[in-house]
């Protein structure tokens, strides 16, 4: 009698591995194709126009382990007196693994008061997010950190 | 378009960093997902967000498809004279949304 509800388990095990990767097989098809480290690099590019990010300065706050990829609350505070001449002109979000790499493009004004800006963004799946910020004296500034989804953004429909 | 919430205070110092909290109803449709039967859902964002204050820009943000549904934006602006803080979110139809929120500056 054991071994027979043994054996039926192990059927069902199987059956349901199956059935498993079965139903794998469509999602993945319909996911959409990630960004590519080389058109995040493109984008980023696009900002940069040859000049190289110095990290510091800028502090990206996203959760490290965030279970909802729909919607993922991130901050980018960036360190400066704010003044007429020294201050930050724009504020830039990557994610390399969405189907897209630019989540947002920040400019601040002349009546932005902090060089700081907080939003919820969707992440595809587990991936490093980047933040530029271009001083008004051209500099730019980065910060970079890796965050876990647990679920991902994209796939519910 | 559709519900726009914007949260600040009506009075502040001169030179005061005033926090502005806005958020609006949209359902930031990213164009990369497929309805019941399999077709593509038309993508449907909003693009742009612009905040001015005494017409003069705070904040402009391009937005993408990876800002969450609803955007919530939170920035702050500069007090540095009484006067209208006015916000716009323009989506992909183009259809526009207008709020604004009076500062007076002491």
């Amino acid at each position: 009698m054991r071994g027979l509800d043994q054996q039926s388990l192990l059927g069902r095990r199987a059956l349901l591995a199956g059935a498993a990767a079965g139903l794998a097989w469509p999602v993945l098809r319909v996911r959409p194709v990630a960004a590519t480290p080389a058109s995040a690099k493109a984008a980023m590019d696009e900002i940069l126009k040859g000049r190289e990010p110095t990290p510091g300065r800028v502090k990206l706050d996203i959760p490290v382990l965030a279970d909802n990829g729909n919607s993922v609350p991130m901050s980018v505070r960036v360190a400066s007196p704010m003044t007429a001449s020294d201050r930050v002109r724009s504020i830039h979000v990557f994610a390399d693994g969405n189907p897209l790499p630019v989540v947002g493009h920040f400019h601040l004004g002349p009546r932005a008061a902090k060089a700081e800006i907080a939003t919820r963004i969707r992440l595809a799946t587990t991936q490093t997010v980047v933040a530029l910020a271009v001083m008004a004296d051209r500099s730019v500034w980065s910060d970079a950190l890796r965050v876990e989804i647990v679920l991902s953004a994209c796939l519910d429909d | 378009m559709a519900q726009a919430l914007v949260k600040i205070q009506a009075q502040a110092k001169r030179g005061e960093a005033v926090e502005v909290r806005a958020l609006i109803q949209h359902p930031m449709e990213t164009g990369f997902r497929r309805d019941d039967m399999g077709k593509p859902i038309a993508r449907d964002i909003i693009r742009e967000f612009v905040c001015t204050y005494a017409g003069e820009e705070v904040l402009r943000a391009e937005l993408q498809p990876a800002i969450a549904a609803n955007p919530f934006l939170v920035f702050h602006v500069l007090a540095t004279e009484s006067g209208e803080v006015a916000f716009r979110w323009t989506d992909d139809k183009g259809v526009v949304q207008s709020e604004s929120a009076r500062l007076t500056v002491s």
